[in-house]
């Protein structure tokens, strides 16, 4: 994945699991590693638990592409009972599907099997609800979820989004430090296969 | 003749700033901030709101010592912004959509007396049905009210021109408002890389003028601003204000170049895009432009000679420069974010370029194309499809008399 010279990652969440939020922060991970970066959601009725969808832009060089990413390289899916047609749709043949889930890869598997989809080159599971209700007590998966995806795919450092984490809780620093060691705990309990 | 050593350009730039990651909301609030803006009159709405949100922050942070009011509706905001400009205050408010409609008495009023408010317009689409998202009605219903209007493709341009919009209004030769547009949601709400300037070189660049330079409202020395303008006087002062938009282009010229001599970003009135050998182009505005640039791109690499022109300044409209970078293209597509209802053609800026180019005796191939109204996206894809479109007219010598609406859901395809 580093290689690439440009990153297009779609996250898929529910309202207030904190999508838009992490598509920023990775974003502004990505610029404090002088990397150039784009990151936007999709605005629609804005309410808890309706789906959300939510993109970041990675590349190193200035990104002009503004329109939504319909071939992601890799899916963030925040919410396993999101339909798998959505988040899969479109996601390339070479890409990785992040997700937020107390199933095994195997079970994974067939989940997309049953749903006629192709499976992805590599797939990485996290149980992020788990993580964040005991480190945050409060079902946000956003910083897990990042923590897992920086450990599948090193797009930006762990300590570069930990900085951001700090930033935008710069008034709270106690929410701060819960959430990285709920990064810091998905960052080592992230499995990640490839098929 | 005389030689003078040069230094390599980046040795004569200030230290760069490291970039930060920041929307197109906060990049407008970073430069009101910079420009040390005294009073801020906003009434919130959708996509702007969030730069009155940072706004008030700065304030209440202190890192703003600005007057902010809080005003009941957005006429009141361009009400209170022009006031506070004719006592000669650094002036600034910023709204939307709807927001601009409702002020629309007013910012006829900003420019006819000539207050140099600023003004940020998070662009959307105009109700009904009510939509909050991306388009340049709200935009297009002010070019013919004498503000000089200035467009955004980027988060980074958003607080140049923000910047630079300060000192060309209050400037003592223009004195005319200025707005700067930011594409709703795709740059009001879009995290990307920025590269603000220390608030000193912002106000180095754009000072605060010493209080009297120009006449405001001043107890000690009374000046009335508003009065009657009969037949015997009207016309004057209509004309006047026609000259000073002319005139202003003298020095946005001089400050889009003075910003790149010091900050190594220069800015002119359009942006040329692959146009030096360009047999085909698009002319377009705002963050559009970015998607236009990469089928530029993307048809280069297939060896199309595509080229594209974005229109940075809109008032006063650019066409001399326009009309010199057109002249050698075998045909021209101006794609448009707003509908002219009834019009010659229903592309507001379609009409500009055509008339630009037929008065100086240019005739093209040409197609007036629309797409992305109130935030309908527009992929690359779409827009590789127009300069197809461009290359058969091109080949035929034929223009397209009708404006084609794109990316349009019908049972006669997406092309109407």
């Amino acid at each position: 994945m580093l290689d690439v010279p440009r990153v297009e990652i779609r996250f898929h969440g529910r309202g207030g699991q904190g999508a838009v939020t992490a598509a920023k922060v990775l974003a502004s991970a990505a610029v404090d590693e002088g990397k150039y970066a784009l990151a936007f959601p999709e605005y629609g009725a804005e309410r808890r638990g309706a789906p959300v969808l939510a993109f970041t832009r990675i590349d190193e060089k200035p990104i002009l592409e503004r329109e939504p990413i319909l071939e992601p390289d890799i899916v963030v899916v925040f919410d396993p009972s999101l339909e798998p047609e959505i988040y899969m749709k479109g996601l390339k043949p070479n890409g990785m599907l992040v997700i937020n889930t107390k199933k095994t890869v195997d079970q994974i598997v067939k989940l997309l099997e049953e749903h006629g989809l192709q499976k992805p080159r590599c797939i990485a599971r996290i149980d992020a609800t788990d993580i964040a209700l005991k480190h945050l007590r409060a079902p946000i998966v956003n910083t897990s979820m990042l923590a897992a995806l920086v450990r599948a795919a090193k797009v930006v450092r762990l300590e570069t989004l930990e900085e951001n984490i700090r930033k935008v809780f710069a008034e709270r620093p106690h929410i701060a430090e819960a959430n990285i060691k709920a990064m810091e705990e998905a960052y080592n309990s992230t499995e990640v296969v490839c098929l | 003749m005389a030689v003078v050593e040069e230094k390599p350009r980046e040795e004569q730039l200030p230290t760069r700033k490291k970039k930060i990651a920041a929307t197109g909301s906060d990049a407008a609030a970073y430069a009101v901030r910079d420009a040390d803006v005294d009073v801020v009159a906003v009434y919130p709405i959708t996509p702007q709101a969030p730069i009155a949100e940072n706004i008030a922050q700065m304030i209440a942070d202190g890192e703003l010592d600005a007057e902010l009011i809080h005003v009941e509706s957005e006429h009141s905001a361009m009400s209170a912004a022009v006031a506070a400009a004719a006592t000669g205050a650094r002036s600034f408010t910023a709204t939307s959509s709807q927001g601009l409609e409702l002020m629309h008495e007013i910012l006829y009023i900003a420019s006819s007396l000539r207050q140099p408010v600023v003004m940020a317009l998070a662009t959307r689409a105009l109700s009904a049905p009510i939509n909050i998202w991306n388009d340049y009605a709200d935009a297009m219903g002010m070019r013919d009210t004498s503000w000089i209007m200035i467009f955004s493709e980027n988060v980074q341009e958003v607080y140049d021109n923000l910047v630079q919009a300060f000192r060309i209004a209050e400037h003592p030769d223009v004195l005319l408002p200025v707005v700067v547009t930011l594409d709703g949601y795709i740059l009001s709400h879009t995290t990307e890389a920025l590269e603000p300037l220390d608030r000193e070189e912002v106000l180095s660049f754009a000072p605060k003028r010493p209080r009297g330079y120009r006449p405001v409202l001043d107890p000690d020395h009374p000046v009335t601003i508003g009065v009657l303008g009969a037949p015997n006087w009207y016309q004057e002062v209509k004309v006047q204000q026609a000259l000073a938009m002319r005139e202003s282009r003298r020095v946005i010229e001089e400050t889009g170049k003075e910003f790149g001599k010091r900050y190594g970003r220069e800015y002119g009135f359009i942006e040329p895009y692959y146009m030096d050998d360009a047999e085909v182009a698009i002319v377009t505005l705002g963050a559009t432009s970015s998607l236009v640039k990469a089928a530029v791109n993307r048809l280069r690499e297939q060896g199309v000679k595509a080229g594209m022109v974005k229109i940075r300044v809109f008032r006063p409209f650019p066409a001399e420069e326009l009309a010199k970078v057109l002249e050698n293209v075998n045909a021209l597509g101006v794609l448009d974010r707003a509908v002219s209802f009834g019009g010659a053609l229903e592309g507001p800026l379609a009409m500009e370029v055509l008339s630009t180019l037929a008065v100086r005796g240019i005739t093209k191939p040409f197609i007036s194309f629309i797409h992305g109204l109130g935030g309908r996206d527009i992929f690359v894809k779409d827009v590789v499809e127009m300069y197809q479109k461009l290359l058969e007219a091109a080949k035929s010598g034929k223009s397209v008399t009708r404006t084609l609406f794109y990316g349009v859901k019908s049972r006669k395809g997406h092309i109407i």
